[in-house]
């Protein structure tokens, strides 16, 4: 963010001196000027990671080995309804992030904890679903498709798992340590990050349970 | 060095960084409605079987979600050609280009390997015997 400030104030003044970039960055940037690129690229391997786990899914998914596949084994109200949780959970954010922008410290925490609390909703029926299919003898050993299934699914959960503990993590430094730079490039950072979860859902809700269930 | 005396920098980016990628009420709401009605709607054909088929079905939910992604990244994640430079967006692009070569080369080989080697579907059924 503040190689773009930067910037731009130098194109406006001097664009010939552009190249005295590298420079400053160096010397006069303060902390965490270039965290957000940076996170924003993490994200973006992240996509890939999650690509990877997509194509093996696309692949494998009709790997049943005899065993049972996505009609017999998806609850389409349950996945309604956890799509429901986290698109909450997305909005609700948002709402931290705004309340943020007004220095808000309680508001920040209480719109985080709503966010938590829509999240563990989230993971919880998340839970509920993996141990009935797990309790139905659909483990992830069962089949190709099965595999790749808990795969997906299960990354996507882990990420929403270690993002809920940055979150909390987030509501006791903003209570320690209120609005300061530095935590709100952190609530930045988990914005970004809570957001690109939700859109990896997209992609989760519509090719694995809704076209499974075509 | 040229901007390196200039002290308001350092705080103006502070204000500046919050200020510029983080959006208003409105666009969070009208994201989440947008977000909600194209949640809702493929969710609806697949669970009345609206379309008949399946095919067109499977096209349709696609659509739904490419655009509900374009929507939340650009009313949740403020995505702009201006953020960084346009570093965001060019790191967006490639990775895109990667994943579109990756999931349809993924998708397009294996599914070839399948069709060639008929055999597979021999071992499935061998393996339903016992």
């Amino acid at each position: 963010m503040t190689a773009t400030t930067i910037n731009s104030v130098h194109d406006l003044s001097q664009p010939q001196l552009q190249a005295t970039f590298y420079d400053l960055n160096e010397h006069d940037h303060p902390e965490g000027g270039s965290t957000m690129l940076g996170f924003w690229i993490y994200l973006m391997s992240d996509c890939l990671i999650f690509a990877m786990l997509f194509a093996a899914y696309g692949v494998l998914g009709g790997s049943f080995a005899a065993g049972p596949g996505p009609k017999d084994l998806f609850e389409l109200p349950l996945v309604a309804l956890n799509t429901a949780m986290l698109l909450f959970s997305s909005i609700t954010y948002g709402f931290a992030m705004l309340a943020m922008e007004k220095g808000g410290k309680g508001a920040v925490q209480l719109w985080l904890l709503v966010t938590a609390v829509f999240g563990i909703a989230f993971l919880s029926i998340e839970m509920y679903e993996f141990y009935h299919l797990i309790h139905e003898g659909a483990t992830p050993m069962r089949s190709g498709f099965l595999t790749a299934f808990f795969s997906l699914v299960g990354t996507h959960g882990l990420h929403v798992t270690f993002g809920l503990v940055w979150l909390f993590t987030l509501v006791v430094q903003v209570g320690t340590k209120g609005l300061i730079p530095a935590n709100k490039r952190r609530l930045m950072c988990l914005s970004l990050f809570w957001h690109f979860l939700d859109v990896v859902w997209i992609g989760v809700f519509t090719f694995v349970y809704l076209m499974g269930m075509l | 060095m040229g901007t390196q005396h200039a002290h308001p920098n350092p705080d103006a980016h502070g204000h500046d960084d919050h200020g510029g990628s983080h959006g208003s009420m409105r666009e969070y709401v009208v994201g989440f409605l947008l977000s909600v009605v194209l949640t809702a709607i493929p969710f609806w054909l697949v669970m009345t079987g609206a379309i008949p088929d399946k095919q067109t079905t499977a096209l349709v939910i696609m659509a739904f979600a490419i655009v509900q992604i374009v929507v939340h990244m650009i009313y949740f994640l403020h995505m702009n050609t201006k953020s960084e430079n346009g570093w965001t967006v060019m790191a967006l692009i490639f990775t895109i280009v990667i994943v579109v070569i990756a999931l349809s080369g993924s998708l397009w080989v294996m599914y070839h390997l399948n069709h060639n080697m008929m055999p597979m579907s021999h071992d499935m059924d061998m393996r339903q015997v016992p």
